[in-house]
């Protein structure tokens, strides 16, 4: 196989720092390369470098692609050469079609008149190619994520595209989801199309990889073959932290002290579609000191379980009742949720969790203004005083906590976020996705303060999509299908067998729910 | 995002870096002195004149009162684009109470104040618990208030009001010292707002200090201190020369300094830059975002009747006309005083200055005889550039 693109010695300084230090990648034709490092290791800083977002001449090296050197101004001048990127955050506009999304910018028209039935021709066969069976006309909108990501593709395919860049495509997707994205991946590669993925999640990176390059502080580690070398996932940890991380979940004796939260036959109904029950009969309880997991696909109604109790944050037509301590608690508020000593870490910190443009001092006392005021007047030094011991408890990389938290990394905007839900002193803090997004050493980090958490006699709940987290974290693992708790496992008993098991014998006729999705 | 954490280390340091980090607090300053003494020396000495002063807080008075509440709006992520109609309709409303059904002074205030909390309260609550843009609203509010002053007014003046009611905007504080001219009290208050200024600036870098805050640099502290009071101080002793201390402008630097408090230090002040910065996130904070939004379009409305009155009492008439376009001087002011369209960003301070900037303009160019046509022009320009300024150095951040 001879390469089709070789990145030599690229080298990309910012004022006062060296994003990418004599980094090369060499991508070999009709190959599926990964590319792994932790956040900050500069895995996007080369994307953009070699995809003309960094124009040429603001870095040193060269880049050949197609045995020629390129020179990219902008991203119209890579894709025009057939290398195309699929960021993480999917670039469509919601409230136009399939069709129009794919074509936008490209427009098949002459003199400015759409041609409508090639675009929808076209689209047709494309939505084919990636295994969508939407009509073209269905807004972008009414999909899940996991289908917006395949238009994403359909519209790389319909610019003849040669080298394809997936930044972390599995991210947002469910497992049922990530494996069709790999399928189609694999189906794409037999067609010849290069391909270059950046994933945090390293099972799909052996699974489709034909070589791997990692990346650590902006330099190359280490690029191996997946079919000549012995990879483990270990060996490609090691590298992308540069230490040995023969544990990724820290230990934790089992602990389960008094009952701390029931909840009891708890049901919602769609926010929007009065007759869609969302949640069905729910019920659960957590003790203290426990971690208690909850896993299920994507769309089977944990988000959705876990912001209902929270303050009716989600759906209408809410029943069954939540106790504390054995006493019913009102969590008809977010305000009465967290004085029942409920705390709920979104799964989407960006939108959800955090105010960007503030402080981190600023949001670490949000949800417990009163803690830092007398009489309603914030006390300047004492809110400094937490957010300092936060900083230093949680371990948030940052110059000072008056930084914006939308300058920090995943890991530490995460930090934050449990920051200002640990200050409003909750009993039980319900974790959804807490690890989504961030790196194998920040994810670490996180595992530690839950276990601290349980230290304290805190209960825990984690929602996660990444059955090793839960299998490795929580003492017991309830699993959930359609809106319903199918099944509750020990740690002693569950593994991600068993839980796939009683999520695909559950199987129930209605569709699902779509409210995640 | 990448680089932000490796950016450490190289955070306060010199002065220019200090300087170009807090430019747009300092530009804005800088802007409103430099229009002054631009003006200053093509009118040949007219602006700084005592009775020019005068006028100068007279006619803005009500620009900055309503600039106060909008600040607040446009912070909660709202605009309300009613306030010119809401304040001519208070001011009908005042005179008709006064002029045609004989209500005494006392009485017609409060009840014009309730008025407009009224009016708030109806825009908020469809904006707050109907989820409705503020600007769709407002815009509706713009209509019906200026139709229902056409129609309380039957589209005639009403006029003029007893001196009791017009010393709202026109009175004098007497001068307690018995100096007569110079004006002993406006001195006493300007050497107290000069020491107050100097006080709490270095209580605030102690504080800094102490816990380990961003400190200013003291060149700058002390330049920034010796401009603002060496200028107020400067205003004052003018104002002694003519009549003294407006009556209005006392009630515009209480609460503008109250706004400012509430804004900075009370969870009050917090929770409306949260609600306005990350509507969602406030809200699973558990702040109650819909009352915060609610009680912002109150405020508007108690603070726009506030300045309907204001205007009312000075020009002694009301008129079918009163405060038409003026929202657009209100959101002006917001703007070039910095705060952002999108909510969550903005100080108090800002929208004063803004406000002054904007008033300045005004009063400078007719004292220039320029036109009201070229004025626009120049007005809305301001407003490109001070905005466009904001945007440029955020992109360049």
């Amino acid at each position: 196989m001879t390469s089709l693109l070789e990145m030599c010695a690229i080298t990309k300084e910012f004022p006062g720092v060296k994003a990418l230090d004599n980094v090369n990648l060499t991508v070999a034709r009709g190959e599926i390369h990964a590319i792994c490092g932790e956040n900050g290791a500069g895995k996007s800083t080369l994307m953009k470098v070699l995809s003309g977002v960094y124009p040429a001449g603001t870095y040193d090296g060269e880049i050949r692609y197609d045995g020629q050197t390129a020179q990219f101004a902008d991203i119209n001048d890579s894709e025009e050469l057939g290398i195309i990127i699929i960021h993480q955050e999917l670039a469509l506009v919601p409230l136009l079609s399939i069709a129009e999304n794919i074509f936008l910018g490209n427009e098949r028209a002459t003199k400015g008149v759409v041609d409508w039935r090639e675009t929808f021709r076209m689209t047709t066969d494309l939505l084919d190619k990636v295994g969508l069976s939407e009509p073209p006309g269905t807004l972008v909108d009414s999909l899940g994520v996991g289908k917006q990501q395949l238009v994403e593709i359909a519209k790389a395919l319909s610019k003849d595209v040669k080298l394809l860049i997936l930044d972390e495509p599995t991210a947002a997707l469910s497992e049922h989801d990530s494996q069709a994205l790999l399928d189609l991946m694999l189906e794409l590669k037999a067609q010849g199309v290069t391909q270059i993925i950046i994933s945090h999640k390293l099972n799909e990176v052996r699974r489709v990889a034909d070589s791997v390059t990692v990346i650590r502080d902006g330099a190359t580690v280490s690029t191996m073959n997946t079919r000549t070398d012995d990879i483990t996932e270990d060996r490609i940890v090691r590298d992308m932290v540069g230490r040995d991380m023969s544990n990724r979940y820290p230990p934790r004796p089992h602990r389960a002290g008094e009952m701390l939260m029931e909840v009891e036959d708890w049901s919602v109904w769609h926010p929007e579609h009065k007759d869609r029950q969302v949640i069905r009969n729910a019920s659960f309880r957590v003790r203290a000191g426990e971690v208690v997991g909850i896993a299920g696909l994507m769309g089977s109604g944990r988000t959705e379980l876990a912001m209902s109790i929270f303050g009716r944050s989600y759906g209408q037509n809410i029943s069954g009742r939540v106790k504390m301590h054995g006493r019913e608690v009102d969590t008809s508020t977010v305000g009465r949720a967290i004085e029942s000593g409920l705390a709920y870490v979104t799964e989407d910190r960006k939108s959800l969790g955090l105010i960007l443009e503030e402080t981190i001092q600023k949001n670490t006392t949000l949800a417990n203004l009163p803690s830092v005021s007398r009489n309603g007047i914030i006390s300047e030094g004492e809110e400094t005083r937490v957010a300092e011991r936060y900083r230093q408890a949680m371990n948030i990389r940052t110059p000072s906590v008056f930084q914006k938290v939308m300058n920090l990394s995943g890991g530490n905007q995460q930090k934050v976020v449990l920051s200002k839900w640990l200050f409003s002193e909750p009993e039980v803090l319900i974790l959804d996705e807490p690890t989504r997004g961030i790196d194998v050493g920040a994810k670490f980090e996180i595992y530690n303060i839950i276990n601290s958490l349980s230290e304290q006699g805190k209960g825990v709940v984690m929602i996660s999509s990444e059955m090793p987290e839960l299998l490795g974290m929580c003492d017991r693992i309830y699993v959930m299908n359609e809106g319903a708790l199918v099944g509750e496992l020990s740690a002693a008993e569950a593994s991600q067998e068993r839980i796939m098991s009683m999520i695909v014998t559950d199987v129930v006729d209605e569709p699902a729910m779509g409210a995640a999705e | 995002m990448e680089l932000a954490e490796n950016k450490r280390g190289n955070n306060g340091g010199s002065l220019v870096q200090y300087l170009s980090k807090h430019l747009r607090e300092y530009g804005l300053l800088v802007a409103l002195i430099a229009i002054m003494l631009f003006f200053q020396v093509v009118t040949d000495g007219t602006l700084l004149k005592p009775v020019n002063i005068t006028n100068l807080f007279l006619q803005n008075s009500y620009i900055i009162i309503m600039a106060l509440g909008m600040l607040i709006v446009i912070v909660a992520g709202h605009i309300d684009l009613s306030v010119g109609s809401v304040m001519g309709f208070i001011g009908a409303l005042a005179a008709v109470m006064m002029v045609n059904w004989g209500w005494p002074v006392w009485a017609t205030i409060p009840a014009c104040l309730v008025a407009g909390i009224v009016i708030g309260a109806w825009q908020g609550y469809w904006v707050a618990y109907w989820k409705i843009p503020a600007f769709i609203v407002t815009l509706a509010g713009m209509l019906v208030f200026r139709g229902l002053s056409l129609w309380l007014l039957e589209g005639q003046s009403v006029g003029p009001f007893e001196r009791s009611f017009q010393s709202l905007s026109t009175g004098f504080i007497p001068d307690f010292t018995g100096l007569g001219r110079p004006n002993g009290t406006a001195l006493v208050a300007g050497v107290i707002a000069v020491m107050l200024i100097v006080w709490l600036g270095l209580r605030q870098r102690i504080t800094n200090r102490k816990y380990g805050m961003e400190e200013e640099p003291a060149a700058f502290f002390w330049a920034r201190t010796i401009i603002v009071s060496g200028a107020l101080f400067y205003v004052m002793y003018k104002l002694a020369g003519f009549r003294g201390l407006p009556n209005v402008m006392i009630s515009m630097v209480v609460l503008t300094l109250i706004y400012a408090f509430i804004t900075e230090n009370t969870t009050l002040g917090r929770r409306i830059y949260a609600l306005g910065g990350n509507e969602k996130a406030a809200k699973l904070s558990g702040i109650k975002t819909e009352r915060l939004t609610f009680l912002a379009f109150v405020n508007m409305g108690m603070l726009a009747a506030l300045a309907g009155l204001i205007f009312a009492a000075r020009l002694n008439t009301a008129t079918p006309k009163a405060g038409f376009g003026f929202e657009l001087d209100v959101i002006a002011a917001v703007f070039i005083g910095g705060a952002s369209m999108s909510g969550g960003s903005g100080k108090i301070i800002g929208a004063v200055v803004g406000a002054f900037i904007m008033g300045v303009l005004n009063n400078g160019m007719s004292i220039m005889g320029i036109g009201i046509d070229y004025q626009q022009v120049i007005k809305g320009l301001v407003l490109l550039a001070a905005v466009f300024f904001d945007v440029y150095q955020k992109n360049k951040a």
